[in-house]
């Protein structure tokens, strides 16, 4: 079947299969940055924008983008180097392969919540698994970010 | 301590390839595979233990989209071994690439190739196979003995005596003793002993194995491979696929994570299978399911541990009898099992006696392998519980009967072979973390409003720098036709940052800045060999031999601009990217001996190779601390605060090793608190999905935090120990200890879970 959606502010036509899931969709389309890490919708690696709130791709079939907008960190770029510089300067990416959806879930944060404590920053981003880096690093990147103490 | 102000060394520099996997650019295996590679899927064993007695793949074959179906028939009949280790590996020759026996549950039956997974999937379904089914051996404490033998071929091999006795299901005998440990034991006033049971713990890196082949313009054999040992994968191609080595390259790209995991081989033998039966390309990935289920976990053990110290505190014997169970095939297993001792022992060295024994068994489960800590981790638990114990029963602060005991800087100890320790600091981590977490006010424990009380605990450990006499990395550094330089590592940065701190200390020695410097790490074909990231070697010695080639280019480059420039070596200093004259006139810059050293006449392109393996391995420490609150009412352990303080020698970059050691401190909470593998009485693993295995996230792990008292290694590249897996072994035994302080339950099996707590509270009342 063909899905008509935007994918990061271009309109695109595309020839799905029924049972496909989003993030195949959007990795065989070449938007390399959705990584997944699990089957179970459990790790968030996954995580793109449909209609600018945060996503699982790997749990959305790709029938169900059409007509909706999607974004991932390619269509953000500028925004998501702006964090990434802050993440780096940490050392919080490690292996890096968490750092995409873990961001857009960032960036997803800041356009959702005003001065949010640090409870409310975990809770918010604790879908998003990392194996890495223990969390506190990134934890110390988005408070700078941010701007919160 | 080093006295020179250094430019990269000691900065906290952004790792050089940061900035591009943050933003999930395509660098990762699978981003790198050909779309039209073939998909590979494994049907794998429903059983435990069983015989294939036939196995027909003749429907699944006449699927549209079919490559090829390969099953025990189509493979070369060599037995290899998966662990990557350099040769010759002391893992035994216990596997083919597929068998008519399978040893566990999700153990290779047959290889699927096709078009897309769909096709694959289907064409599984379709393949028969029947099995003679065979009593498993699943418990490891009956392993040795038991009427099966999970082993009974006769053509596994090894390359030298193990102590495998493989019709008692024993993989590896590992016997190590100084002194007389009963006679000691004897003599002491005091006298603990205990029985540990650390877990198998999966590694859960985010990016799962995977592997993508294909046969280049010569005909060779090329792996792109998520692998933290490349090289060790070259070699185990070539004996398990039986061809030379020289028809294999292997690539590693950037990869999501290892743990250790990824020192041990996984799809890339299928992958490169069908790519040489095919000539086409493949790609294997395995999925969470497969990934928790068919590849390797941590080794779990049953470590009894005897401890005797005399009136005055001090320890006099230490005694260790391990029993690890490796599961289906016997990868990493002398090894682990012979760590226990050699990371443990030689923290106490008042002892008159120590010894290590044990046995590393096959079972019908998963294999174990290696793992953050291998085997350290499983023998601080125990060593450092029973020290725990030890200090209650001499009414001595846990604190001081470690400072009272442990091995100082310049002294030896009973298995060292009177090598001195070069560097330590633990007797500061050991000050330093008390003060942070407040041990003082808070010891033993502090009651609560509600039903909560807190309680605090504490662990120390140490780990190697890479292997003694075995270890060896090598590095090159071009001096470019740009001006710059290439810097050629076997080293496999796993998201560990090697790439950049290796790159730092290049820059340190050669006095450029780093963005001169460019990497080009983990290609068979076009690094020098390095065994590959494990062991804690990195830092060590390919940052050692790193320095040394550096040296020896920066020589070169003075010689040849004091050539160009008509005066003798002794006359030029490097300054500002050139090479000038002391004191007088004349200078050629960097760039322009490039130019004129590669270019026109000069027939000399500048480059330096060294290669370094060391005698000792010194270690790293940490002193954990653990603060827990629990609730009496349900036995739920919060984790309120965690103090690792961690000697690590010279930090090369402060931010990359304070991340490592917060990831390692949280796995290390995950195993103490969350993680078990668990398998159903029929050997079937019950815990293959996040769902049922449970790693930290951001809402379990309290506050972490990390601080460093630097000691400084004279055998380490400018002071530097490593640090990847030291980190990961005192949440165990620290948190055991605090729930053990906060309410008298003093938890044996990890993890430490709300039942178990909550069930040995009930019984003391
Ligand atoms: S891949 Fe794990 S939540 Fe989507
Ligand atoms: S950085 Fe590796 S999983 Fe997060």
């Amino acid at each position: 079947m063909q899905i008509e959606l935007i994918v990061n502010d271009k309109s695109v036509t595309w020839d799905i299969e029924k049972d496909e899931f989003l993030a195949d969709t959007l990795r065989a389309h070449g938007f390399l940055s959705v990584k997944k890490a699990c089957d179970t919708s459990c790790c968030g690696l996954c995580t793109v924008w449909m209609d600018g709130k945060p996503v699982l791709s790997c749990s959305i079939l790709s029938m169900r983008a059409h007509g909706k907008k999607i974004t991932t960190i390619e269509g953000v770029a500028q925004a998501a180097e702006e964090f990434a510089h802050i993440l780096t300067a940490e050392g919080a990416e490690q292996c890096g392969f968490c750092s995409p959806g873990f961001i857009m879930n960032v960036l997803a944060m800041k356009n959702e919540l005003d001065n949010p404590t640090e409870d409310e920053i975990i809770h918010y981003l604790t879908g998003n698994l990392c194996r890495c880096t223990g969390y506190m690093g990134q934890l110390r990147a988005v408070k700078t970010y941010l701007g919160v103490a | 301590m080093q006295e020179v102000s250094l430019r990269n060394v000691g900065h906290s520099i952004p790792k050089i390839d940061g900035l591009s996997i943050a933003m999930g650019k395509p660098a990762y295996t699978e981003d790198l595979a050909m779309p039209q590679a073939l998909v590979l899927k494994i049907l794998r064993s429903p059983h435990a233990f069983a015989k294939i007695i036939s196995i027909d793949t003749s429907k699944a074959e006449l699927v549209e989209g079919v490559e090829c179906i390969l099953t025990y028939k189509d493979v070369p009949k060599e037995r290899f071994t998966l662990a990557g280790q350099s040769y010759p590996e002391p893992s035994p020759y216990d596997r083919l690439i597929l068998e008519n026996v399978v040893r566990y549950v999700g153990d290779e039956v047959a290889i699927i190739a096709a078009v897309d997974e769909k096709t694959a999937l289907k064409a599984m379904k379709l393949i028969n196979v029947e099995y003679e089914v065979l009593e498993p051996v699943l418990d490891f404490e009956k392993a040795i003995g038991h009427p099966s033998v999970v082993h009974f071929e006769e053509d596994l091999t090894c390359n030298f005596d193990i102590g495998l006795h493989k019709e008692q299901n024993i993989v590896s005998s590992h016997e190590q003793a100084v002194g007389d440990v009963e006679k000691v034991l004897k003599d002491c006033e005091f006298i603990v002993e205990d029985v540990y049971y650390p877990q198998a713990q999966a590694h859960a890196m985010m990016e799962t194995y995977r592997s993508f082949t294909y046969q280049d313009h010569m005909g060779r054999l090329v792996v792109v491979s998520s692998t933290q040992v490349p090289f060790h994968i070259k070699r185990q191609l070539a004996r398990a696929l039986q061809i030379p080595a020289a028809k294999i390259r292997v690539i590693k790209p950037r990869i999501g994570g290892g743990f250790g995991g990824k020192q041990t081989g996984a799809g890339d033998v299928f992958a490169a299978l069908v790519t040489l039966r095919t000539g086409k390309p493949a790609m294997i990935i395995y999925d969470r399911q497969e990934t928790f289920s068919c590849t390797t976990s941590r080794h779990a053990m049953r470590i009894k541990v005897r401890l005797g110290a005399d009136a005055d505190g001090f320890i006099r014997a230490i005694d260790l009898e391990v029993l690890s169970d490796t599961g289906a095939y016997g990868e990493h297993a002398s090894t682990v099992l012979s760590c226990v001792g050699e990371y443990t022992l030689p923290l106490y060295n008042k002892t008159k006696a120590v010894r290590i024994r044990g046995n590393a068994v096959y079972t019908n489960k998963m294999p174990a392998g290696a793992f953050r800590g291998y085997g350290a981790t499983q023998g601080t638990f125990a060593l450092e519980s029973a020290v725990n114990k030890l200090a209650e029963r001499l009414a001595i602060d846990p604190t001081e009967i470690r400072l009272k005991n442990i091995s100082q800087k310049g002294e030896t100890f009973l298995t060292g072979h009177g090598v001195q320790l070069g560097s330590t600091a633990l007797d500061r981590c050991i000050k330093k973390g008390r003060e942070m977490v407040g041990w003082k006010e808070k010891f033993p424990r502090q009651t609560m409003s509600g039903a909560k009380i807190r309680g605090v605990g504490m662990a120390i450990t140490m780990q190697g720098s890479g292997i003694a006499n075995i270890g060896t990395a090598s590095a090159e550094i071009r001096l470019t036709d740009d001006g710059n330089f290439a810097l050629l590592i076997g080293a496999t940065d796993m998201g560990t940052g090697c790439d950049t701190i290796l790159s730092q200390m290049a820059a340190e020695v050669l006095e450029v800045p780093l963005d001169k410097i460019y990497v080009s790490a983990g290609d068979t074909d076009t690094s020098p060999f390095d065994p590959g990231s494990y062991a804690s070697s990195t830092t060590y010695l390919a940052g050692t031999a790193v320095i040394k080639a550096a040296e020896e280019l920066k020589g070169k480059i003075l010689a040849q601009g004091a050539k160009f420039l008509g005066v003798s070596k002794e006359d030029v200093i490097f300054e500002e990217l050139s090479v000038r004259r002391i004191g007088g006139e004349g200078e050629i810059s960097l760039a322009k001996i490039a130019e004129q050293t590669i270019l026109g006449m000069g027939n000399l392109q500048l480059a330096a190779m060294a290669t370094h393996g060391s005698q000792i391995s010194p270690p790293p420490y940490v002193a954990g601390f653990a603060e827990v609150e629990v609730d009496v009412e349900t036995g739920k352990v919060d984790l309120i605060d965690y103090v690792a303080v961690v000697d690590c020698g010279t930090m090369i970059n402060p931010n990359l090793a304070r991340i490592q050691a917060e990831g390692g401190i949280v796995q290390g909470i995950g195993m103490a608190l969350f993680e078990e593998v668990r398998y159903s009485n029929l050997g079937k693993m019950e815990t293959n999905t996040f769902m049922q295995y449970k790693i930290p996230c951001r809402q379990d792990v309290g506050n972490v935090r990390i601080a460093f008292e630097e000691s400084y290694e004279p055998s380490g590249p400018f002071g530097a120990k490593s640090i990847g897996e030291v980190v990961a072994n005192t949440p165990s035994p620290a948190i055991v200890n605090a729930v053990y302080n906060a309410v008298g339950v003093q938890v044996h099996h990890l993890p430490v879970t709300p039942e178990k707590v909550f069930l040995e509270m009930l019984k003391q009342q």
